[in-house]
């Protein structure tokens, strides 16, 4: 059994893609992922990895596709403003059915915002991180545990559909310290990607690493094809965890960094005798609807507490469709909500219902 | 009887669909020679730029990459330190990699990446029909700027060669043509210099080929190697701007 060290948030996560055989990271500076860069500087020397400094987010992303294609585990971070620079080299990650590894450690914003915690870019991240028809995963720890064994499965899955994954957290997350423990190096198999431009040995026809189809038929096929992976997707990688649900009549819907808090404030509304729950998505795509949906039943009122002015209350509205009500409280600009303050919410409704 | 002339095998069956006249099928041709003579064919991943070129992946018979507008030099970066093994070229044309995607190439070049880049500069965007380019010439006429390109309001051409043969990175700088026979042979050379280098692991070369796009300029192809004569050779003077491999010029 591994031993179990305290760690940085950001540097877990720089860690855990070591230990699951990412040995190639390009990214550009931004606060407040600063520690995972600066780890991976460090290490990456020593065990015949790259780290390099790309002068933008648009090379850093573009260089990741390169290593990809090239058939290698490839990684970036960056937090919100970069993100969005990133965006093309996704889509194009997406576009070319690449795997890759985005890591987001949000800040406010829009803009240059602030470089405080927050969770507002969760409709770039599960809508639109670039042009065009496509999805990428996207999972939300809550701990720096969960970091780490949600970095080896969104390599593993990013492999195994194909696609970008992402990890979105927040700077709280990204800068808190706590003890994990590591899986051991090695126990990831990376597996075979005979589809790689790695180089055909004139051995194989030569591959093709591409997004354009100039024939609107094809296209249309093409992204057919991948909306049916993507069905799959949902039919089995919704993935979050479930806290007093059974019996709840107020689901708070919670994720990330909000969620620590909304954990206490279940705690409390519990000992004033409220009957309150929580489900905390862990994969924010594919969204958890299939959990959501079997709470409806016994469920009176949702509750979505975000650090943003609300966006996965969209998609927590899109889950609930009409069949009871459903709440928003959030902070953001880079405050993250109090337990009394979420209490407070819980009560509100709690007297209404 | 001995075949003294064949399709090189690094391009593949497809049929080019570059414009009558146009120089790029020239600059494959010599790319995949240079393939074919160094034997790389095997270890070999090009990257297609976006523009005439984006097709380049059906053409070239070695593994092959389309990069985002701009983004092949990154691209590269990538597939090299993935894979430093394999030979890595990207195909680019002006806007592609003097415009949108300057910076990539800047800092491929300073970091001295060992990569080669081929450099198609005919002075216009061709494949969305003849807007200014980064290089197009003081004066000239393109679909956005229909009055002559003013260097007032749209500034002056970048001669890409001279920029990069300042940083330490590059191995090779070197501007070519293909107007004639002559200058065929010494860009083939100067391809082959490019790929070679990266053999041996000498940095970033690159190689400009000053081009012609008859179609967008509105001339007939011969007459376009005439205006190309005429007016990009003394604005892009041919040459070695850098070369630091044995028997270069400066080393
Ligand atoms: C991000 C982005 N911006 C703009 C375009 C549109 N676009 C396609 S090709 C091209 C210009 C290409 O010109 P150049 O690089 O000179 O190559 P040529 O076609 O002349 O060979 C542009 C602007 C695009 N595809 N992507
Ligand atoms: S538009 Fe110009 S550059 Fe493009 S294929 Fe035609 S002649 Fe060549």
């Amino acid at each position: 059994m591994a031993e179990k060290v305290l760690m940085k948030g950001n540097e877990a996560l720089a860690e855990a893609a070591i230990c699951a055989g990412c040995r190639h990271f390009f990214g550009y500076p931004i606060t407040p992922q600063t520690e995972l860069a600066a780890y991976m500087a460090k290490k990456m020397p020593k065990i015949g990895g790259t780290y390099l400094q790309a002068e933008s987010e648009l090379a850093a992303i573009n260089m990741v596709l390169g290593a990809s294609a090239a058939g290698v585990r490839a990684m970036t971070s960056s937090s919100s403003p970069g993100i969005s620079l990133k965006t093309e080299g996704i889509s194009y990650l997406a576009g070319c059915d690449l795997p890759a590894l985005i890591i987001n450690v949000q800040r406010g914003g829009p803009g240059l915002g602030g470089i405080q915690p927050s969770q507002s870019d969760y409709w770039q991240a599960t809508k639109a991180t670039g042009h065009g028809d496509f999805q990428i995963l996207v999972f939300a720890p809550s701990t720096i545990q969960e970091m780490v064994d949600l970095v080896f499965l969104a390599f593993d899955l990013g492999d195994k559909y194909r696609m970008p994954a992402m990890i979105l957290l927040d700077g709280m997350l990204g800068q808190m310290m706590e003890p994990v423990v590591l899986p051991e190096a090695g126990k990831t198999v990376v597996p075979d990607r005979p589809w790689a431009a790695d180089g055909h040995k004139n051995k194989r026809p030569h591959n093709i690493i591409n997004s354009l189809y100039l024939d609107p038929l094809k296209l249309e096929q093409t992204n057919i094809e991948r909306f049916k992976r993507y069905e799959k997707i949902k039919g089995t990688e919704q993935r979050c965890e479930e806290l007093h649900t059974e019996d709840a009549d107020i689901i708070i819907v919670a994720y990330g960094a909000s969620s620590r808090v909304c954990r206490n404030a279940v705690a409390a509304a519990r000992a004033q005798g409220i009957k309150a729950g929580m489900i905390r998505p862990i994969t924010l795509w594919p969204f958890p609807v299939d959990t959501i949906q079997k709470r409806l039943v016994s469920a009176k009122a949702f509750l979505t507490v975000e650090m943003s002015m609300g966006q996965m209350v969209d998609d927590v509205r899109l889950a609930v469709n009409g069949a009871k009500p459903v709440h928003f409280f959030g902070r953001t600009g880079g405050i993250i909500p109090s337990p009394p303050e979420v209490l407070e919410q819980i009560e509100l409704i709690n007297g209404g219902i | 009887m001995a075949i003294v002339y064949k399709r090189p095998h690094a391009l593949t069956d497809e049929v080019f669909h570059y414009c009558p006249g146009c120089t790029h099928g020239i600059i494959h041709r010599l790319i995949a020679e240079t393939i074919d003579e160094l034997e790389i064919e095997g270890c070999t991943v090009g990257i297609a730029p976006v523009g005439c070129a984006v097709r380049a992946y059906d053409f070239f018979s070695c593994d092959m990459v389309q990069a985002a507008h701009g983004r092949a030099p990154a691209v590269a970066t990538g597939l090299k330190r993935a894979r430093p093994e394999n030979i890595i070229f990207t195909y680019q044309g002006d806007g592609d990699l003097a415009a949108i995607g300057m910076a990539e190439t800047v800092h491929a070049a300073t970091r001295g990446e060992n990569i080669t880049v081929i450099f198609v500069n005919n002075a216009i965007y061709g494949m969305t029909g003849g807007q200014m380019a980064p290089t197009s010439l003081p004066g000239q006429v393109t679909q956005t700027t229909p009055y002559g390109r003013d260097t007032n309001s749209a500034g002056y051409p970048i001669r890409v060669c001279e920029l990069l043969s300042t940083l330490d990175g590059v191995a090779l700088a070197q501007r070519v043509t293909v107007d004639s026979v002559r200058n065929v042979r010494i860009a083939k050379k100067a391809i082959k210099k490019a790929f070679e280098n990266q053999i041996k692991g000498l940095g970033f070369s690159i190689v400009e080929v000053v081009s012609s796009c008859p179609t967008n300029w509105g001339m007939a192809p011969n007459d376009a190697l005439k205006w190309l004569q005429d007016n990009m050779l003394p604005y892009y003077p041919l040459g070695v701007y850098k070369d630091i491999s044995e028997g270069g010029e400066n080393k």
